[in-house]
């Protein structure tokens, strides 16, 4: 592209004018936006044709321009162009490229137009994979999508400009957030984004089947795979951005709380309610407007999240923005599109009316209480975050909501829900019969109960909570089984393998996603309740007892990374005189921001993870060394990662592709022999 | 040159660093796990939702030693957090109270959940007593004028 530029005679080496073409590609995709968030929807109410596949095209070319746009700020990054305020602000010369690539979406401005990106993505998905929906859905779906995106454009060009230039360029920038250079951060929050945007999707679903009412059995299965997929990539992204917390931030917590996790695990927990409700409205036709509340509400806690994160109002770890001005835009966008889409909704849900009867005792019954439990516990979450500021605002009173409510007020909801899922999950639809279900299961929930009871017993202390979190983990797990058995059918052992491996890739998608939530409910319960810590002062070449493990300071050495200094322990652990694992914990420190870090040195296991820090040399030559053993911390990660994977087998399930693909992509005719 | 000097800034700026240090560790381990309780539920008032447990930050380490100091000294756990309490604001208190408005938070979650299940209860038995729609769900008047209209 550069050559083309020079060859052109537009601009000389390296083509510093790339950064106002991305400029003006934004203000064009603006521009499109506007238009395809009015025409499609004229169209699908006259009946235009023509109107209406006028919106397949301008996504395609909204998605182009806003990637444009993108991949000329990343330009800038990579060259380094200092003349661009947001480089200034956050690259340097020396960073390592993947974070100058990172650096792009590590700051307000690059992350909202990745954020533009990704709706322009999605739109355009619809657009290309959209074929065989009804055209009339398809064109109010990609007007409502643009218009989210003409909204986001908007703020993003009005308030959060990432060309800006400076007049006066420095020699070097200000680098990134150390914090943030860091592979685990680095992935964090593009899908993090891709999640939060694809409920966007649901929403616009959700919009469209309000403005056309109607809501069948078709719309539930074309939602279902883009909230699913919003729910993996939120999934992923969580699960990443936990796993950061826990090696970077020195003392190894994986979850604390803060409003912006809150923020995502808010839709997180939307998403999963949605997509066990759309189930229901794909095989039972009922529970519709129930779930289009969902879909609302769901991109309505997205929304919320950039909100609190964007505006800054509830300060926190994470909040790289605190500006009012951009508070109050993201406001404002909230209020249009919850105001807009439930005042719809008020009008338009008396129509959607259910067609499935089933008895109270049904599967059906079962996820209407998975719904509840998950709205719920998502709703206290929400308003445990937002309790500071009503207070304060209300009542005047200074007050922290901190982990000690939200693991009081959480947790139940979580336990209520790990021990009816087995029981939920094998129930027929329509009518159950609750002794005919759990005959199968009965052995297993008496096999956990004992399973905790032991672990009780042979635990040092009697902390309820991971004999009650391992309980709950085998009975999920083992009902996960169960279930995926039962639908072997019966007969001999060798043909209900066969059968098994010929399951749905739904089924293997349920149980494997249900299996990853047991392990993660597990690992949280041995991480709380197991960890120990060890704090002291280690002189070097001496040796201390942790655990199992002998632990020997070796040395500590000044070492020099590309763009920070950093001071290296290494620490030898064995374990019966026989080597496990060296240990190379480090404080860094990053000149240019200023800014020191910490790097805990992980020896990840199976059973634990052996995790150490280094702290302050002290007065009397030692250095201050924190020791922690994390019992079954790997699991928590591989849970998660159970989960998504879960997710993605549903979404490759035959039913979506074969939707997905239908008019698409008729199959090539087989010649005639 | 340049580059040891970096280090020495280095090694001068990062200074506080790591929550609870050696020296701050009590005798007691008794005591100090108590303090080690407490000071999970009181906030840094300089970090960004860091209890003192967790912070670097000096203000932390400061009110880390308060807090063991009055233990050392014999108060309860009640009277260290209301003794901070008193010092600091009710801003520090990670777990909020119960009393005046706060109550509605923390009834908050049963009663959501009371109202959700019980409307879904009802929800429920009025979907098991409703008849399968047998037609399209058409009115009656409405069945008679799509009569009338496909008679055309």
């Amino acid at each position: 592209m550069q050559r083309f530029f020079a060859k052109s005679g537009i601009c000389d080496k390296p083509c510093f004018m790339i950064v106002e073409l991305g400029h003006f590609a934004l203000i064009l995709a603006f521009a499109v936006a506007l238009v395809q968030a009015v025409i499609p929807l004229v169209g699908a109410h006259k009946g235009w044709r023509d109107w209406m596949v006028i919106a397949n095209p301008m996504a395609t070319t909204q998605f182009l321009l806003v990637a444009f746009s993108y991949a000329a700020l990343t330009y800038a990054f990579i060259v380094s162009d200092f003349s661009v305020k947001l480089v200034v602000d956050n690259s340097h010369t020396l960073k390592p490229l993947i974070y100058k690539i990172s650096g792009v979406w590590g700051n307000h401005e690059g992350s909202l137009l990745l954020w533009v990106l990704t709706l322009t993505l999605f739109g355009a998905c619809a657009a290309w994979f959209g074929g065989n929906l009804p055209a009339t859905l398809q064109a109010r779906v990609l007007a409502v999508q643009s218009a989210i995106t003409a909204a986001f454009i908007a703020f993003t060009v009005f308030t959060s400009n990432p060309f800006t230039r400076l007049a006066a360029p420095p020699f070097d920038g200000t680098d990134l957030n150390p914090l943030l250079q860091d592979p685990g951060l680095a992935f964090h929050p593009p899908f993090l984004y891709l999640g939060y945007v694809g409920l966007s999707m649901s929403f616009s679903f959700a919009v469209a089947a309000l403005i056309e009412g109607r809501v069948d059995a078709a719309w539930g299965r074309w939602v279902r795979p883009w909230t699913l997929a919003a729910w993996v990539f939120l999934t992923i992204g969580i699960a990443t951005g936990s796993w950061w917390a826990y090696y970077e931030l020195g003392w190894g917590g994986f979850w604390f709380w803060d409003p912006v996790e809150n923020a995502s695990l808010m839709p997180w927990l939307f998403a999963a309610a949605l997509l066990h409700s759309a189930i229901v409205v794909e095989k039972r036709e009922t529970l519709k407007s129930w779930t289009i509340l969902l879909a609302i509400l769901g991109f309505g806690f997205s929304l919320m999240g950039t909100f609190i994160v964007r505006s800054g109002l509830l300060t926190s770890v994470h909040a790289f923005a605190m500006d009012p001005e951009r508070g109050v835009f993201i406001l404002m966008i909230l209020a249009a599109f919850m105001g807009g889409a439930l005042t719809l909704f008020a009008f338009r849900a008396p129509v959607l009316e259910a067609k499935g009867v089933f008895a109270t005792v049904s599967r059906e019954s079962a996820l209407v209480i998975n719904n509840v439990l998950l709205a719920v516990s998502s709703f206290v979450i929400f308003i445990g975050t937002m309790w500071p500021l009503f207070a304060e605002m209300l009542f005047d009173r200074v007050l922290s909501v901190g982990p000690p409510f939200f693991n009081m007020a959480f947790t139940p909801f979580m336990v209520a829900l790990a021990m009816v899922l087995p029981i939920g999950a094998m129930l027929p639809w329509k009518r159950g019969n609750l002794t005919r279900t759990m005959r199968p299961l009965w052995g297993l929930a008496v096999f956990s109960v004992a399973m905790g009871a032991l672990t009780w017993a042979l635990q040092t202390g009697n902390s309820p909570l991971v004999p009650i979190g391992l309980a709950l983990a085998v009975w999920v797990v083992l009902g996960s089984i169960a279930d995926l058995w039962s639908r072997t059918g019966r007969g001999d052992f060798g043909g209900r393998m066969r059968r098994l491996t010929r399951l749905p890739r739904a089924d293997w998608g349920k149980a494997t996603a249900h299996a990853g939530l047991g392990i993660s409910v597990f690992a949280v319960a041995s991480l709380m309740g197991w960890e120990t810590e060890d704090i002291r002062v280690v002189q070097i070449g001496e040796s201390y007892q942790k655990g199992a493990y002998t632990l020997t300071l070796q040395s500590v050495d000044r070492v020099q990374g590309p763009n920070y200094v950093s001071t290296m322990a290494v620490i030898e652990a064995t374990r019966d005189g026989r080597h496990v694992a060296t240990l190379r914990p480090e404080k860094r420190f990053y000149p240019v921001a200023g800014m020191p870090t910490t790097q805990a040195a992980i020896d990840y296991r199976i059973m634990r993870d052996l995790y150490v820090t280094l702290g302050d040399p002290q007065d009397n030559g030692g250095w201050a060394v924190r020791t922690y053993i994390k019992p079954f911390a790997n699991w928590l990660w591989f849970g998660c990662f159970l989960m998504a994977l879960g997710g993605i087998f549903s979404l490759s399930d035959r039913r979506y592709r074969v939707a997905a693909g239908a008019s698409k992509e008729p199959r090539a005719a087989v010649p005639a022999e | 040159m340049i580059r040891a000097l970096t280090f020495l800034i280095a090694v001068a700026l990062a200074v506080p660093a790591l929550a609870v240090q050696p020296d701050e560790i009590l005798d007691d381990p008794a005591l100090e796990s108590r303090a080690r309780d407490i000071s999970a539920g009181l906030r840094c008032l300089v970090c960004r939702n860091e209890s003192i447990d967790e912070s670097n930050a000096d203000l932390a380490r400061d009110m880390r030693l308060l807090v063991r100091e009055r233990l050392v000294e014999g108060d309860s756990d009640a009277e260290v957090m209301a003794f901070v309490v008193e010092r600091y604001g009710e801003y520090v208190l990670l777990r909020p109270t119960t009393d005046g408005i706060n109550i509605v938070l923390w009834i908050a979650a049963p009663v959501l959940f009371l109202i959700a299940l019980g409307s879904s209860l009802l929800y429920l038995r009025s979907r098991a007593s409703a008849q399968e729609p047998t037609n399209s769900g058409l009115s009656p008047e409405e069945e008679a004028r799509l009569k009338e209209l496909l008679k055309d």
